[in-house]
């Protein structure tokens, strides 16, 4: 059972990784360590600033 | 702590632990054994493929030769490249590392950045390209699929992601301009934008070939837009960033409305309101790129990007199954007569070097070195990592290309060409188009109209009779083998369109992203100009994003509907410029790889890069010099366009296969417009190219020149560099986790092993 439950957790990690999802936790544990006075924003500001970078700033995808 | 021979700890701070781990250990004898016994399976499998003739060829044996092959090119090859040219130096701060914010520059797991690395390089093209060139039969795709992808593609995504990762992560066009000189860095700028657009169109036209005149997958495909606008909203305004919820409420509504499909082209109303003509599918195709490129992000991009992703894993590993439970018989020749007589139907051209410039993607893509540049080296935790995910990256992409060339030589060879060859040739009809086939003396027993049909009704369309570009191919292959061993004939319809539902979701996707990436170069070069133009620079000028907007999908639009109404057939004329656009790409990227290793005084080394870099060449210039100078007319874009003027001096109503004046005069545009193009690219990389010479001649002469890396930077963090940690690298791995528990707020992400 406990194999099983470290095998989901390690692909939620996997798969949250991968599309982005965890990048919003990487972002809090970023601003913590280095600029533990600023602001930590919300969920939805932080998606918000994020899409607005990627508008500004679109990446290839490949063919 | 245990520190045994030949492994050495570095530091760069005597209170932190160790940076990096140097592991000079020689092989375990248990290892060797492991890699001998892969290196003789493997040349097992590749002499089944090579040598077996008479019965039939087995499926699965392309799989066990790439994937040993793989194995022994990543342990070995790879690791040559990394000790004699890479040298990567773990002590170093990676731009990730250093410029750190947390957003675009975050160290990121290797494991994760692999998969986000892949998913950014695989696309439609490794699936497309080796479906056509399964015409000239399977042997000479595989060998280049497989050989040139060790050789050649991986060399160059590796090292164009290590450049870029010593330069904080610049672009391929600005670290062409700072190593080789404005000239150069100009024709690399142009270069880029023109074989952008020529990409855009040809793939835009795959599409368009997949989805006129088919109800369902118009319907399907056109159902992925309300369901990307619906994700977009429940991503910002219901739940904010539950990006894999919604990604899975997204697929599921995605496989609903591939069922949907099947449902309402059976209704008289749904077959009437979605059987499109291609030219109007290529209207609606262009629409939705401006659209895709003026709205924002949010709302269409980014949650289709997701839905892309999660497809791409999802279908691959899908087929990668198929492939190994079903094991497909091989129904095509190791070596078709196409290949040496140059006739072929889905392309023209002998297989040098037409072979090469139709699979492109699968063994060397120039588009990765855009993809290598920029975001991926931006997030890398530690240099000795760039050998998993850039050579082993595109490993994986070659898998992805073999497993579709498997599945298009697994197709009935007639049935291959009823699909492949154009419409002028077949017909149309299933019974022109059986007399059509039968008389290009395929192997195995003749075809006739009903069987034709009986096809096409198994996948549940109206015609299979040349549905060209390959995705249609694909789809016809991967349902037949899905449908093998997963729900039976009742399925096959389905796995079809599902196949052609993900295609498609691919080649939307890179359409729309590639849309506004060739915006923002537009726009940045207008801007650069300066005067009255400045103005573009400002990327939130809402004018100036509809212009570019509106220049950049006029351009590969009209490129597009050029190719639909091509009355010589779309896709054996364009798919050529677009294979020779993506190499010619990658022929400036390994330029650009071995100016920088001859400048570093790694002359001995230099061939790494300029072997690919010279066959390369001979590959596109070969290419690039029948297409324009060949008098063959269906070979030589200007042999054509002089025929079919001359034609129309002399009077003549219908030529060719043009049936009327208006068609000719389509030919004599287009084979303008093509004969042109292809001598653009040429010159543009001919330029790239003696640049580079000249400056690879001044290193010499100078005995090596400065490069614009980046001045080192003290790492103060620890990643492992292979897919598993070893042993050396657990134990240190340990010692950051201790030193973590007793200093918490030093704590960084992604340095777990």
């Amino acid at each position: 059972m406990s194999s099983l439950r470290r095998g989901w957790r390690a692909l939620t990690w996997y798969v949250t990784g991968v599309l982005g999802e965890s990048d919003y936790q990487r972002y809090v544990a970023h601003l913590r360590r280095v600029h533990p006075d600023a602001a930590v924003p919300t969920v939805r500001e932080f998606w918000r600033d994020r899409y607005a970078a990627q508008d500004a700033n679109p990446g290839a995808r490949c063919c | 702590m245990r520190s045994p021979e030949h492994v050495e700890l570095v530091r760069n701070d005597p209170d932190l632990p160790p940076v990096a781990v140097i592991d000079r250990r020689p092989m375990t004898t248990g290892k060797k054994l492991i890699f001998a016994a892969i290196g003789v399976v493997a040349a097992v499998a590749w002499a089944l493929v090579a040598f077996v003739r008479g019965e039939s060829v087995n499926g699965a044996y392309f799989v066990v030769a790439a994937v040993g092959t793989y194995v022994v090119a990543y342990r070995f090859y790879a690791r040559l490249i990394e000790y004699k040219v890479v040298r990567p130096r773990d002590d170093r701060a990676t731009p990730g590392e250093e410029h750190e914010n947390g957003q675009d520059y975050a160290p990121t797991d290797r494991r994760v950045l692999f998969g986000h690395h892949f998913a950014a390089i695989a696309g439609a093209g490794p699936l497309v390209g080796p479906v056509l060139a399964a015409q000239m039969g399977y042997l000479p795709g595989t060998i280049w699929i497989i050989i040139g992808a060790v050789l050649a593609g991986c060399v160059q995504d590796y090292l164009v992601l290590w450049l870029s990762t010593r330069r904080r992560g610049r672009s391929l066009g600005q670290m062409i301009r700072d190593e080789m000189g404005s000239i150069g860095g100009a024709a690399g700028l142009i270069g880029v934008f023109v074989i952008m657009i020529i990409i855009l169109a040809v793939l835009a036209l795959v599409v368009v070939n997949a989805l006129a005149e088919s109800p369902w997958g118009v319907f399907s495909v056109g159902m992925t837009i309300p369901i990307a606008l619906f994700m977009g909203v429940y991503l910002r305004y219901i739940r904010p960033g539950r990006v894999s919820e919604v990604s899975i409420i997204g697929v599921v509504l995605l496989v609903l409305a591939i069922v949907a499909g099947g449902w309402v082209a059976d209704t008289p109303w749904g077959a009437e309101t979605f059987t499109l003509e291609p030219v109007t599918v290529a209207w609606l195709i262009v629409g939705y790129g401006f659209l895709a490129s003026v709205l924002p992000v949010w709302l269409l991009l980014a949650p289709r990007d997701y839905l892309s992703t999660f497809m791409k894993v999802g279908t691959i590993i899908l087929l990668a199954v198929g492939v190994i439970v079903a094991q497909p018989a091989v129904q095509a020749p190791a070596i078709s007569s196409f290949a040496i007589e140059g006739n072929g139907p889905a392309f023209a051209g002998s297989l040098f070097p037409f072979l090469f410039i139709t699979i492109a993607c699968g063994a060397l893509s120039g588009f990765h070195a855009l993809i290598s540049s920029g975001t991926t080296p931006k997030l890398v935790e530690k240099e000795s990592q760039l050998r998993l995910i850039g050579y082993g990256g595109m490993l994986t992409e070659s898998f992805v290309a073999i497993m579709a060339l498997v599945t298009a030589i697994s197709i009935d060879q007639h049935l291959y060409f009823t699909l492949n060859a154009p419409a002028t040739l077949t017909g149309g009809e299933p019974g022109s188009a059986a007399d059509y086939v039968n008389g290009l003396g395929l192997a195995g027993p003749p075809v006739t109209g009903q069987e034709i049909q009986a096809a096409a009704d198994s996948v549940g369309e109206e015609s299979i009779v040349s549905r060209t570009g390959g995705a249609p191919t694909l789809a016809f292959g991967m349902a037949q083998i899905l449908g093998s061993f997963l729900g039976g004939s009742a399925m096959t319809a389905f796995w079809y369109h599902f196949a052609i539902m993900f295609e498609a979701l691919f080649i939307l996707t890179t359409v729309d992203a590639g849309t506004r990436v060739a915006r923002f170069m537009l726009s940045d070069t207008l801007g650069n100009l300066g005067g009255p133009l400045k103005k573009f620079r400002d990327p939130s000028w809402r004018v100036g994003a509809w212009i570019c907007s509106i220049v950049v999908c006029g351009l590969w639009g009209a490129i597009l509907l050029m190719g639909v109404t091509d009355p010589l057939g779309g896709i054996n004329t364009l798919f050529p410029l677009f294979g020779i656009a993506n190499q010619l790409l990658a022929a400036m990227a390994l330029a650009l790889v071995t100016v920088v290793v001859v400048k570093k005084g790694y002359l001995k080394w230099a061939w790494i890069p300029a072997v690919p870099l010279l066959w390369d060449l001979a590959v596109t210039m070969t290419a690039s010099y029948q297409k324009i100078f060949s008098p063959e007319p269906s070979l030589g874009y200007w042999a054509q366009h002089n025929a079919f003027r001359e034609a129309r001096a002399a009077g003549e109503t219908s030529f060719g296969t043009a049936a009327d004046p208006a068609a000719m005069d389509a030919v004599i545009r287009n084979t303008f417009l093509q004969g042109t193009l292809s001598i653009v690219f040429a010159v543009l990389v001919l330029v790239v190219a003696l640049v580079a010479l000249w400056v690879c001649v001044k290193a010499i002469r100078a005995g090596g020149l400065p490069t614009t890396e980046e001045p080192d930077a003290k790492s103060a963090t620890f990643a492992p560099s292979g897919l598993i940690s070893s042993d050396a690298e657990k134990e240190v791995a340990a010692q950051w986790t201790a030193y973590y528990e007793e200093n918490p707020d030093k704590l960084r992400t992604g340095t777990h092993a």
